[in-house]
């Protein structure tokens, strides 16, 4: 098959050879495998014992890629030195090109990077550095190089893969949120993508279970039908134009390649680039984004659906000699097992690995040189290599990495991650979720952009180039390397995280970020939050019951239901309320990221944020200023102060109000804008922070002194009120002589107008 | 040794590549590449006067031991390899045997024996090798019957086919590893042409096997079947039954084929085999290996399907290449020579995608998908190799004449 193939290829390529090229992206330009990613970069990771980016490079060596231009930027040096030393430098007709940069923060300025070299000759296979795939590129590209021969728009297409959502979590198997893709089902053109962009995970708990989707009028107009799929799975593989580069150039501000370049195209219409699908069948393709999917995909290489790349075949880094027994337990060469030891099955272990007696291993990797002792039990755990676990140790669903050493009578429970080097003192229990590395959790700063996938490493704002928005990054090398350095010398463990004789600093788990670590976890969902959300789920059911009937019926017959106008209506305005609370959570972390700076300038980069996220969102002004005022009364709420006494909140607010006074003015356009702050600033009193409600005159007068707010607004806001109920008159009664005053004065200088 | 020759370092290197990626499968290509792979190898080493073979015979394991590990399922590469490794030692032997016998008979050969050996060059090299064999151990049934009618005297007298030439320079040793080479080069050549024959020579066969109207049952797909019924469709009429052959359905291009000759074929499922084996006059399937104990290698659900036809007294006939005839003894077939292929195969993953994990507290699912069946000796009625039929107890007689016990463990 692969022969007949290989030959037809040639044919094709006899006329005009132009190597096909590709691009991988040894960095992911995410912190989702932190704290590992902090001393080795992700694409060196083991899967199954071979480096991620073995499995990558060997699929594009197998499927006639002939030139490769790998990016490196965090640990550029590591991934540069190891494929020096792998014999991937010598093979023949596959020429692997190292672009190494120090200043991308992102794909996008990897991609603009790379453009500026002009190295890319003809269309090209974008693939991240940690994508494990078997698929065949000949059908793919011919598709692509036929479409582009007929519509020179046709920049991209993307690899698809059908794979089922968990229908409890409602998460894909990788640990990924729903992907809701509208396909052409003729031309097989993507019309709309969302992959559940907005930090939703943060309390996915408060998340619709069901979704709604807003497609514009003109993707159903002039086509037959669309297709609305859940169950596809993005394969991050992505055979592009040269233009998807000159793209990136020209529109700067693109970030990460789904979320920005995809909708940008999508939502671009006077451009009219068009985005295809290719859906594989019979082949393997996914991506390790989190954790989940580390422990998926290593469980379906385990299971062989990755075929030929699977342990017992050598391939890349992995030597191959391991030899498969029934029920997939592969061992490698050279390991001793005692007599008593039970290898379950879905085992790997690797050349070298010594187990002593009665211990039981199951559904586990087992790195090189390993060392168990008597009785341990290790169970779904990825154990790299050289790591010592000492007699009676438990490990469950856990990731131990390079040369970490467990003593005796350790515990971990589910989801413990152990960075390189740490040790476990004997008989210390590791609870749940932790992360332990020997280099420190960088300071709070950093965290908070950490639903930004592209922000990389501890914060040091200074370092962010000009023109680019003004995330807090640098470039991992230098930091983490000094971070490493002290760390060593410091050498004072907390017992109490480590256990006794341990080493290792325990990484906090970010407030809010709970529900993100189970989702990204290598460890199941408790059953207790199982149960929960299902409780849930039910409890949606009943109130949606007619919202669901009318989107399930949209789903299988796509075209009709989404033609229903009032339908259309009544999604729109659902989608806009929950849309909106991410936006005014994003709009409050980019004022809190001002807030800590202490320059004044980030205002400037505040505004042109929010701007941003205002046509992401597609919201008007009123909602920005709605959103930051909100942000305001947060701060000020944060700041220490006695319940009883509401001075000190009043004189925190104020300062809070003074100082960013300027900025809120940037959003106030219109008086419209002014009685959305109000309103919101009502919201707020009666549902979040009641504390504000006996201070609603006094702040109001504050704003009103300050201009933020204009007499007009005040009043048309009352006028607003009045046909409203009693209990939304509360606060424009409690206002009622301030706003007489008003009127009073306004009166006043009308009269004197008039005279 | 590799400096010499970074070209041919580069061939063996992309062979193995492929034979690691699996984009060279089968027996045949496999088996062909090698052979080729090995006659580069051997023209290109350059020989010491001392050890002449054995720096040859060094040269091919190190090239074959890689080629052999990059897939290791692939027996057909160490059986070629094992074979000219033999071919290596025979030819040494016999220049041995010449260097010795060549001074004390120097005068007993004339012009007529010369020009007869020079026609015989290609073979020369067997004859003396069957020589030695008779030489060193019992004389085999299929030896004396093969070497009579060319003659008689070579079993007995294999000294006396020596060319003057030869023993003129025999104290050369430049002309002795030159002889060598040359001679060894022969050999592989002739065993080339044997791989890419071989069908066409079981083909030959088929009339003494299939008769008028008699039904056939096969399963799977193989060059050799197809030339084998279309050889006897020349001659007779005959309907061909054919396994679909699960999950990777070559029995459907199987079909094709024949139909397209003008054969009367029926598809049936593999399940099927035991409902329609009562109407078969016999199974004839091919192999992917043989082994020395007569077992056989062949597509998954094979051994049922032989299972089958011992129950229904049907004969149950392998077609096979010599160059498939493995050394070896089958340990643990079910798992050590078994290549476990890809689930996607027999399952959508799609479809179970969402049971496939436990995650969720749901349903556990695998599938398992081998590529190969071991059947036992004892369910196998008769091979039909290059060189006749045999029975499956004479296997090992086969692997005696073929291979030198010393190279069974590389």
């Amino acid at each position: 098959m692969a022969q007949k193939k290989g030959s037809k290829q040639e044919v094709a390529d006899d006329e005009i050879h132009v190597p096909l090229q590709a691009i991988l992206m040894a960095d992911s330009f995410a912190q989702k495998f932190r704290p590992i990613t902090l001393e080795r970069p992700k694409v060196l990771l083991p899967l199954v014992n071979v480096p991620m980016i073995d499995y990558t490079l060997e699929w594009l060596a197998s499927a006639g890629v002939e030139e490769v231009f790998v990016f490196c930027c965090a640990h550029a040096k590591q991934v540069t030195t190891y494929l020096d030393r792998s014999n991937w430098r010598s093979q023949p007709n596959f020429a692997i090109t190292i672009i190494e940069s120090h200043d991308c923060l992102s794909i996008g300025d990897a991609l603009r990077f790379i453009d500026q070299r002009n190295v890319v000759r003809g269309d090209f296979v974008l693939v991240s550095g940690d994508v494990v795939s078997n698929m065949p590129l000949t059908e793919v590209l011919r598709q692509h190089k036929e479409r582009r021969k007929k519509d020179k728009l046709s920049v991209m297409t993307m690899v698809v893969k059908r794979s089922k959502l968990s229908p409890i979590t409602h998460q894909s198997r990788l640990g990924n949120n729903e992907l809701v893709l509208v396909i052409d089902p003729a031309s097989k053109q993507l019309l709309y993508y969302d992959a559940g962009f907005e930090p939703a995970n943060k309390d996915s708990s408060q998340r619709q279970i069901v979704k709604h989707v807003i497609l514009d009028k003109s993707i159903v107009a002039d086509r037959s039908a669309v297709q609305l799929c859940t169950d596809l799975q993005d394969c991050h593989i992505d055979i592009c134009s040269p233009e998807v580069l000159m793209l990136f150039t020209d529109n700067f501000d693109y970030q990460r390649l789904r979320r920005d370049f995809v909708k940008g195209l999508l939502s671009d219409e006077v451009m009219g680039n068009k985005v295809y699908t290719y859906e594989i069948y019979r082949d393997y393709a996914a991506r390790v984004d989190n954790l989940r999917a580390y422990d998926t995909i290593s469980k379906d290489i385990i299971h062989r659906w990755t075929y030929p790349l699977v342990p017992d075949i050598q391939f890349g880094g992995n030597r191959g000699a391991s030899k498969l027994d029934r029920c997939n337990v592969y061992k490698g060469p050279g390991i001793v097992i005692s007599r008593t030891a039970k290898i379950g099955e879905n085992t790997v272990l690797g050349e070298g690995t010594v187990i002593g007696e009665n211990s039981v291993i199951v559904n586990s990797v087992i790195g090189r040189g390993c060392i168990i002792g008597n009785n341990a039990i290790v169970e779904n755990s990825y154990v790299w290599n050289n790591v010592t676990i000492g007699d009676d140790a438990r490990m469950k669903e856990s990731v131990v990495c390079d040369g970490v050493v467990v003593k005796s009578g350790a515990v971990m429970e589910p989801g413990v991650v152990l960075s390189f080097k740490v040790v476990i003192g004997s008989d210390f229990t590791v609870p749940a979720y932790s992360k332990i590395s020997l280099v420190a959790q960088p300071t709070e700063e950093g965290s908070s952009d950490e639903e930004l996938e592209c922000a990389d490493t501890t914060s040091d704002a200074g370092e962010s180039p000009p023109g680019s928005l003004p995330v807090e990054l640098s470039t991992p090398n230098g930091a983490s390397s000094e971070i490493l350095m002290d760390s060593v010398a410091a050498r004072q463990w907390d017992s109490s995280e480590v256990g006794n004789q341990g080493a290792g600093f325990k990484w906090i788990i970010k407030e809010g970020s709970q529900t993100e670590e189970w989702r990204h976890s290598v460890a199941p969902f408790p059953k207790e939050l199982l149960e929960d959300i299902l409780k849930r789920q039910i409890h949606y059911d009943n109130e949606d019951a007619i919202d669901s009937g009318a989107i399930s019926g949209a789903e299988s017959t796509p075209s009709t239901g989404l033609n229903d106008d009032d339908d259309v209506d009544d999604l729109d305005q659902d989608e806009q309320e929950n849309d909106s609370s991410f936006f005014e959570r994003e709009v409050e972390e980019t004022f809190r990221r001002a807030v800590s700076e202490t320059s004044g300038v980030q205002q400037d980069h505040v505004v042109l944020e929010v701007n941003a996220l205002k046509l992401a969102y597609n919201l008007s002004f009123s909602d920005c200023a709605g959103a930051m005022f909100r942000a305001f009364l947060n701060l000020a709420l944060e700041e220490p102060h006695t319940s009883s006494a509401s001075g000190e909140l009043l004189s925190n607010t104020t300062l809070v109000i003074t100082k960013w006074a300027p900025l809120l003015k940037r959003f106030l356009k219109s008086e419209d804008d002014e009685v959305e702050v109000l309103l919101k600033f009502e919201e707020v009193c009666v549902e979040a922070s009641k504390e504000f409600a006996r201070l609603f005159v006094l702040i109001l007068q504050l704003l009103y002194d300050k201009d933020l707010i204009s007499e007009d607004a005040i009043l048309s806001w009352a006028f607003e009120k009045k046909g409203a109920d009693e209990s939304d008159k509360v606060f424009v009664k409690q206002c009622e002589k301030f706003i007489q005053w008003l009127q009073e004065a306004s009166e006043e200088e009308d009269q004197e107008e008039e005279t | 040794m590799g400096a010499a020759m970074p070209d041919l370092q580069a061939a063996v290197d992309d062979f193995c590549t492929k034979l690691r990626r699996r984009q060279v499968e089968g027996s045949m290509d496999t088996a062909k590449f090698t052979a080729l792979l090995l006659r580069q190898v051997i023209s290109h080493q350059r020989i010491p006067p001392s050890a002449q073979a054995s720096t040859l015979i060094d040269a091919v394991k190190s090239v074959g031991l890689r080629m052999i590990d990059a897939n290791r399922l692939e027996l057909a590469i160490g059986n070629v390899v094992r074979r000219v490794l033999h071919i290596i030692r025979e030819e040494d032997a016999s220049l041995e045997t010449d260097g010795v016998t060549g001074i004390n008979l120097i005068t007993d050969s004339d012009d007529e024996n010369d020009g007869y050996n020079i026609a015989q060059s290609g073979v020369s090299a067997a004859a003396v090798a069957a020589a030695n064999r008779s030489a060193l151990r019992a004389p085999s049934l299929h030896n004396l019957l093969e070497w009579i009618p060319s003659s008689g005297a070579t079993t007995t007298v294999g000294p006396t086919i020596t060319d003057p030439e030869v023993r003129s320079r025999s104290s050369d040793k430049n002309s002795r590893s030159w002889k060598l080479k040359h001679s060894v080069i022969e050999g592989v050549n002739e065993l080339l042409n044997d791989i890419e024959n071989y069908h066409s020579q079981v083909a030959e066969q088929a009339l003494e096997h299939i008769h008028q109207n008699e039904v056939i049952l096969t399963q799977g797909r193989s060059r050799t079947l197809l030339h084998f019924l279309l050889e006897a469709r020349k001659k007779r009429s005959f309907q061909v039954f054919i396994c679909e052959g699960a999950p990777r359905y070559d029995g459907h291009i199987l079909a094709k084929e024949l139909a397209e000759a003008d054969l009367q074929t029926t598809v049936i499922t593999d399940s099927a085999v035991f409902a329609m084996i009562s109407r078969v006059n016999m199974v004839i399937v091919g192999a992917h290996a043989v082994m020395a104990n007569g077992g056989v290698i062949g597509p998954v659900g094979l051994h049922m399907v032989a299972l089958a036809a011992r129950r229904h007294a049907v004969p149950f006939v392998v077609l096979t290449g010599l160059h498939k005839l493995c050394p070896l003894y089958p340990h643990n077939p079910h798992v050590l020579l078994n290549d476990m292929r890809s689930p996607s195969e027999i399952l959508d993953f799609g479809d179970v995608s969402d049971c496939l994990d436990d995650t969720t507290g749901g349903p556990r699912l695998r599938a398992v998908n081998p590529a190969f069946d071991y059947v036992p000796p004892e369910l196998i009625s008769l091979f039909i190799t290059d060189s006749g039929g045999h029975n499956p107890s004479y296997l090992y007689r086969l692997v005696a004449e073929y291979y030198s016990p010393e190279d069974f463990a590389l």
